[in-house]
């Protein structure tokens, strides 16, 4: 299978949808003629021309609004955030009217629109460059939210998301655009709402999603050489939400451990413990744990922002304690 | 300018400010706006009479209990909507904001199911999700009554880049009250607008419905730039203004407008200057921003009144005619009125449709709920 940067999965989804629908159009800053800021769209307004990949001014409000009024009218717009973090300025577009107007126009109106790009930190851009916003956007029905971290994953969720009659936020791991992986050449896609088995396992469920999921996958290393099976869980989706797949595990592992690199307070891991207790109660062995990042404001120095987020040492921690073992030195 | 006092006359030099300068117009700029058909007449002012009755009796409604949330209604205002809406062809989009019922009822919803969404009943226009601010009539092109000032504009500008894009010929009527001139969302719309308009890909027609107040804060309180048609100059959007009180005005100004956005893909911005006659919301009894002074000045260019007196001086219509179609308006808002009492509210199972195309799984609340 041929191998593909997360970077170059996304785009080739995007160019490929491009080529088979003329209702498919880009807009962003510097998207364009600059390449795009993470160079994700790179290359496409030499094929696809200025019409349809479309340079924006620096106006989040006004441009992910008409986006909004172009998926109202016939187009599917991929809205480009360069980061996720300037979506505050287009929240009013996002949350009052795409992730409302089916519902208030008494189902009149679809809105298939996808916002994507980076989401997250660990490059140092400290506070105002540093937020997950997977927790915020997951609050508000009429959004679907999704996570991808695989290149193959991104290529198929996108490819849903495009094809999708509802708005959704496409949450990038934008620490791993460079990284490689097995991705199909031509059309398929991920459901969303379908949670992936990264790693089977039986002592303890590792839940996560976006780069975390990397995270967990290296702690099930770890935890594998002291003979613990870690079985790690990514959820891929935030809503819609695979319920089954986290309870199933639960079950057989009776102890969950989830991993985030949002705040904690009601946050994506608060629900899933949540779940957890709600369903499988009489199946857990200890309260399930969570690993969040630190309550405060993204830091710039380097050695801070690490401390700021879930490490592998905070994990294996967790696990340790909802085994009731010692703990475990990495 | 005239932001507090009513003007006793109809300013026609205001009509073309700036129409002069595109050369289309020229030659109309000065010259008195056509003469209206008599017959035609009679038909806008049952138009503007069945507006206003069906304002009327909402704020009955309102004013007894029955509709609840908040109500903006129309009143005062109808010759903006009825003179732009009359260029509507098949195929172009309206929006507006939250002070809606006349835009819906213009472009051909039915009273009745109008009068029955601002009662919160099943056979409303959107099924009793939305009410009063959240008209919708796609099917008739009215792409919506939004709720938060100034945030639908960026939406009416992207329609209007899609009906260019897939060359539908239609183009986009975007009404939006003063008040919004001053958000954020007005400024990068319009600059987009203007932007995506010198390649023709933006034929919208801005219209300002210049009540004077944003709720109870005048324009001069507002903005120290109080001509709100010139805001467009910075994103190189022609604009003019018009008496929006005087019908034949607007109707003039707005088939220029409209033909030469269609024409031309760009967009182009009128501001007419209106006046609100009722309270901002049915809930704002006191008005403690405006005299009773300047509202029954104001009272004298109510455009129905103005209307009735061309229709009498070019005897278009006698005093019987008119009574007659103002009687079969009160009729009108009656039936839509006793429709919306005697309708069932909506089905508890319509709370969780039309959130997402399909059917989609939250899990529900409880231990063992949901899957």
């Amino acid at each position: 299978m041929p191998v593909k940067t997360y970077r170059d999965a996304l785009k080739a989804a995007m160019a490929e949808e491009m080529q088979r629908d003329q209702s498919v159009v880009l807009l962003g800053e510097d998207i364009g003629i600059y390449g795009g800021t993470h160079l994700v769209t790179n290359g496409l307004i030499d094929e696809f021309g200025p019409k349809r990949v479309i340079d924006t001014p620096i106006a989040e409000n006004g441009f992910t609004g008409a986006a909004i009024g172009m998926a109202m009218t016939g187009m599917k717009p991929i809205v480009e955030m360069m980061t996720w973090n300037f979506s505050f300025l287009a929240a009013d577009q996002i949350i009052q009217n795409a992730a409302k107007l089916r519902y208030f126009s008494g189902g009149q109106v679809s809105v298939p629109l996808v916002i994507r790009g980076p989401n997250g930190g660990g490059v140092q851009l400290s506070a105002q460059h540093t937020h997950s916003l997977e927790g915020f956007y997951g609050h508000f029905p009429g959004l679907k939210v999704v996570s991808p971290v695989t290149p193959h994953d991104v290529k198929g969720m996108m490819l849903s998301a495009i094809r999708d009659p509802d708005p959704v936020i496409f949450l990038e791991a934008g620490a791993l655009y460079g990284t490689k992986g097995e991705v199909p050449d031509g059309d398929y896609t991920v459901d969303f709402g379908s949670a992936r088995i990264a790693r089977e396992g039986t002592d303890v469920s590792l839940i996560g999603y976006g780069r975390q999921v990397n995270l967990l996958l290296r702690v099930a290393d770890k935890l594998a050489e002291d003979g613990i099976e870690g079985e790690v869980i990514d959820l891929r989706s935030i809503r819609p939400f695979d319920v089954e797949t986290i309870v199933t595990s639960v079950r057989k592992t009776n102890r969950a451990v989830v991993v985030q690199e949002q705040w904690r307070w009601f946050s994506v891991a608060s629900e899933v413990a949540a779940i957890i207790q709600e369903q499988a109660f009489d199946d857990l062995d200890a309260p399930v744990e969570r690993v969040s990042g630190a309550e405060v404001p993204a830091p710039y120095a380097r050695n801070l922002e690490v401390a700021a987020f879930p490490s592998e040492q905070q994990t294996i921690d967790a696990v340790q304690r909802v085994l009731y073992k010692q703990e475990m030195k990495v | 300018m005239a932001t507090t006092q009513p003007q006793g006359k109809r300013s026609k030099s205001a009509t073309s400010r700036k129409s002069t300068a595109n050369g289309k117009a020229n030659g109309k700029a000065n010259a008195q706006p056509p003469r209206v058909e008599n017959d035609a007449l009679l038909e806008f002012y049952r138009q503007m009479v069945e507006t206003r009755l069906f304002e009327d009796a909402a704020q009955r409604g309102f004013r007894t209990g029955k509709i609840g949330g908040y109500l903006h209604v129309y009143s005062g205002q109808e010759a903006v909507a009825i003179g732009f809406l009359n260029e509507f062809r098949e195929g172009d989009r309206v929006i507006t904001a939250y002070r809606d019922h006349a835009h819906a009822l213009l472009l051909g919803s039915d009273p009745k199911a109008v009068m029955a969404e601002l009662y919160g009943k099943g056979t409303g226009l959107v099924k009793g999700k939305g009410g009063s601010m959240h008209l919708f009539d796609v099917a008739n092109g009215f792409m919506g009554g939004y709720g938060i000032v100034g945030g639908h504009i960026p939406l009416g500008v992207g329609m209007a880049y899609s009906l260019a894009y897939q060359e539908t010929g239609g183009i986009v009527q975007l009404f939006l009250g003063d008040g919004a001139i001053h958000n954020g969302a007005f400024h990068e719309a319009a600059n987009l607008s203007g932007l995506w308009g010198r390649e023709g890909l933006n034929p919208t027609v801005f219209v300002i419905e210049n009540n004077q107040y944003g709720m109870g804060t005048s324009v001069e309180r507002s903005t120290a730039m109080t001509d709100l048609g010139s805001k467009f100059d910075s994103y190189g959007i022609e604009h003019e203004k018009v008496d929006g009180m005087d019908l034949e005005a607007v109707l003039d100004c707005a088939h220029r407008a409209v033909e030469r956005v269609r024409e031309s893909g760009k967009p182009f911005a009128v501001e007419a200057l209106t006046y609100r006659l009722v309270p901002h919301g049915a809930a704002d009894f006191l008005e403690k921003y405006r005299t009773k002074e300047e509202v029954r000045e104001w009272r004298e260019r109510d455009p129905i009144g103005l209307l009735e007196q061309v229709i009498l001086d070019r005897k278009g219509a006698d005093e019987d005619q008119l009574k007659a179609i103002r009687d079969a308006a009160k009729a009108k808002a009656g039936e839509a009125v006793k429709f919306a009492e005697e309708s069932p509210e909506p089905d508890l199972s319509e709370l969780t449709t039309d959130v997402y195309a399909g059917e989609m799984h939250v899990p529900a609340a409880g231990p063992g709920a949901g899957e």
